[in-house]
């Protein structure tokens, strides 16, 4: 299904500040939200900032329908991102979606997602997605150290959550893809969802082909347009260079030389 | 009435701005922002002779005011476009123009042959420019012999428009616009992008992958419009003019250069708008200032 992208100002509603490096955006539309799907994202325009040329992409981390408001769950880096977290409420910020494809329907019940940093962000959405369609996932979540441990809550509403810290303060210390949980013989996922750092993305695609599970991935190269036109993000696939902002950002792992 | 509409070499452009190779898709990808028709015209993506998966990511820097590019003409080949694309575009309200790029003098000669065949297409944009492939592309635009020599072998299997875009990476552009000419041009284009890099310093490593890439954007519009001017003086064919066009002002600064014609490219990244608030914003200055016709603009710079 085509979904007709628009760009429009929406409204600041809220800005959240999670810790010193994470914050959470909710903007608002003027009108009725196109639909959207867990995976997809968003192109961002940041005013004001003169060392930020291009939009900025992030993904949709939350949708409200009824409230017209979409959430993003930004890591401050640069520029760009430190001039989006001193955003107020009130402020118009200029907003390119919804861009990408989607993160798939699976068709079994046992369903892992796998969120290492800012890579958390489509996390949440597509948990409450697989709910209303009756499956609840198991969530494995990596955070820097306790400070930057966050919205925990909100993922246990939709499934049984594990967390990792790099320091140990919390949770199990180590990486993501050292979690006890993946450290057994026979893992009980039919399915793995995984966004976050390349290295982290690989390590967790080794893990799924060495156990055969079916396993998509959710990539975050740099853009310039993010709708297809500039052929700067690509990805080597099955089917040559293909578009992560067009063809992707979701790609099973079956379809990337990356095992 | 304000009149708008611009004939370059026998071609009517309902208005002068079009949008830039490679920065446009085919314009299909646009039609959820705008009707395409609104615009003079649409230059689409570089068609060469056969699939090119173009260069390794990454492709891209954000640079101050603009970006570079190493995407390295990515493209199905000319057959699939004549196949595939062209039966979904050739309806557009508005003129597609072609890039035809290539490695070879040869393949150059057959890409526009080909396009040469297809009815809604009235003229080609001749790629001498490309600083992203390692062969042809670049080095055909920037020796004055060889830019007449690809000109001249194009031109004689080309029947429509030969628009031949020039590349900046040169000491003397007028040099280059007039073997260009002498080998059988009818309209110019300038700029392409411009030869840059960027630098990690904390990795100490190239950004690109390809090392260096081609530089667009603000950045490279005073250089844009001081060859446009150059060229216009210099030649008697017509300029069509780019290089970091963002908005109506920017335009309008193009045309009073000399050029009949403007491009917008990286700014379709930003705003995917761009290119028709440009007409707007072009028919609000002309009748701000009381001018009826934007031929009145084309290189009415004062100098005096
Ligand atoms: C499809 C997609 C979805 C994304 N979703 C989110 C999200 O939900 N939340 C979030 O916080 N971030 C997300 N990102 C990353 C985010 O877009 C970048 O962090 C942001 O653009 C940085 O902008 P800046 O101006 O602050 O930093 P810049 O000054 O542009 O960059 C700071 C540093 O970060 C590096 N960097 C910038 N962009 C990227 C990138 N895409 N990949 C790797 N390194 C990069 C730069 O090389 C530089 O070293 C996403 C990216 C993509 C492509
Ligand atoms: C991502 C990208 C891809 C491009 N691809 C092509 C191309 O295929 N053929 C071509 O002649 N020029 C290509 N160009 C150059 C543009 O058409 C234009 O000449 C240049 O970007 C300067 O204009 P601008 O500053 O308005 O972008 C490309 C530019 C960019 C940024
Ligand atoms: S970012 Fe331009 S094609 Fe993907």
């Amino acid at each position: 299904m085509e979904i007709k992208k628009t760009v429009q100002d929406l409204t600041v509603a809220r800005n959240i500040s999670l810790n010193n490096r994470h914050f959470l955006l909710d903007l608002i539309a003027p009108e009725p939200l196109p639909l959207m799907l867990p995976g997809q994202f968003v192109q961002v325009l940041v005013n004001d900032s003169p060392t930020t040329f291009l939009r900025r992409p992030f993904s949709i981390h939350q949708v409200d329908y009824p409230r017209k408001s979409i959430r993003l769950l930004v890591q401050i880096k640069g520029d760009g991102t430190r001039h989006l977290s001193s955003l107020r409420e009130g402020e118009a910020l200029n907003v390119l979606y919804p861009l990408g494809n989607s993160f798939s329907l699976p068709s079994v019940k046992n369903v892992l997602l796998i969120g290492g940093g800012c890579g958390v962000a489509p996390l949440l959405f597509l948990a409450q997605f697989l709910n209303q369609n009756r499956i609840r996932p198991t969530i494995l979540v990596g955070f820097r150290t306790k400070e930057e441990v966050s919205e925990i809550e909100a993922y246990s509403a939709f499934g049984d959550v594990f967390i990792t810290t790099d320091d140990g303060t919390e949770g199990e210390h180590g990486l993501v893809p050292d979690h006890s949980i993946l450290q057994k013989e026979r893992l009980p996922f039919e399915k793995i969802y995984c966004c976050g750092p390349d290295a982290m993305m690989k390590a967790v695609a080794r893990l799924a082909a060495l156990h055969k599970i079916d396993c998509e991935v959710s990539l975050e190269n740099t853009m310039a347009c993010g709708f297809g036109v500039c052929l700067c993000c690509v990805t080597p696939t099955d089917r040559g260079n293909e578009r992560v902002c067009v063809e992707g950002p979701v790609f099973n792992i079956k379809r990337l030389d990356w095992i | 009435m304000t009149n708008l509409s611009v004939n370059i070499a026998g071609i009517t452009f309902k208005n002068p701005v079009t949008t830039a190779s490679g920065t446009f898709g085919y314009g299909e990808e646009f039609r959820d922002f705008f009707d395409p028709g609104k615009l003079g015209g649409i230059f689409v993506k570089a068609v060469t002779g056969s699939n090119r998966e173009g260069n390794a990511y990454p492709r891209m820097a954000e640079t101050a005011s603009g970006m570079l590019n190493s995407v390295g003409l990515q493209n199905k080949g000319v057959d699939h476009f004549v196949r595939e694309i062209y039966p979904r575009i050739k309806d557009f309200d508005t003129h597609i123009i072609v890039n035809v790029s290539g490695s070879t003098i040869e393949e150059y000669v057959r890409v526009a042959e080909q396009i040469n065949e297809l009815q809604n297409i009235p003229a080609i944009e001749l790629n001498i420019s490309c600083p992203n492939v390692k062969q042809g592309g670049m080095a055909f635009g920037t020796i004055p012999e060889m830019s007449e020599e690809v000109t001249r072998a194009v031109r004689n299997v080309y029947k429509k428009v030969l628009m031949v875009k020039l590349s900046p990476n040169v000491t003397s552009i007028t040099e280059i616009a007039k073997a260009v000419t002498d080998g059988g041009a009818d309209v110019l284009t300038l700029i392409n992008t411009l030869l840059g890099m960027a630098i990690d310093a904390e990795r100490q490593r190239p950004i690109l992958s390809t090392i260096t890439g081609g530089l667009s954007g603000p950045a490279i519009k005073p250089i844009a419009l001081r060859m446009v001017w150059q060229v216009h003086k210099a030649v008697k064919i017509p300029v069509i003019g780019l290089g970091g066009i963002m908005n109506a002002t920017d335009a309008i600064e193009f045309l009073l250069a000399g050029a009949s014609a403007i491009q917008v490219g990286t700014a379709n990244f930003i705003d995917p708008m761009a290119s028709v608030n440009i007409v707007e914003g072009l028919k609000a200055y002309l009748q701000k200032n009381h001018i009826a016709d934007v031929n009145d603009l084309i290189g009415a710079l004062k100098t005096d």
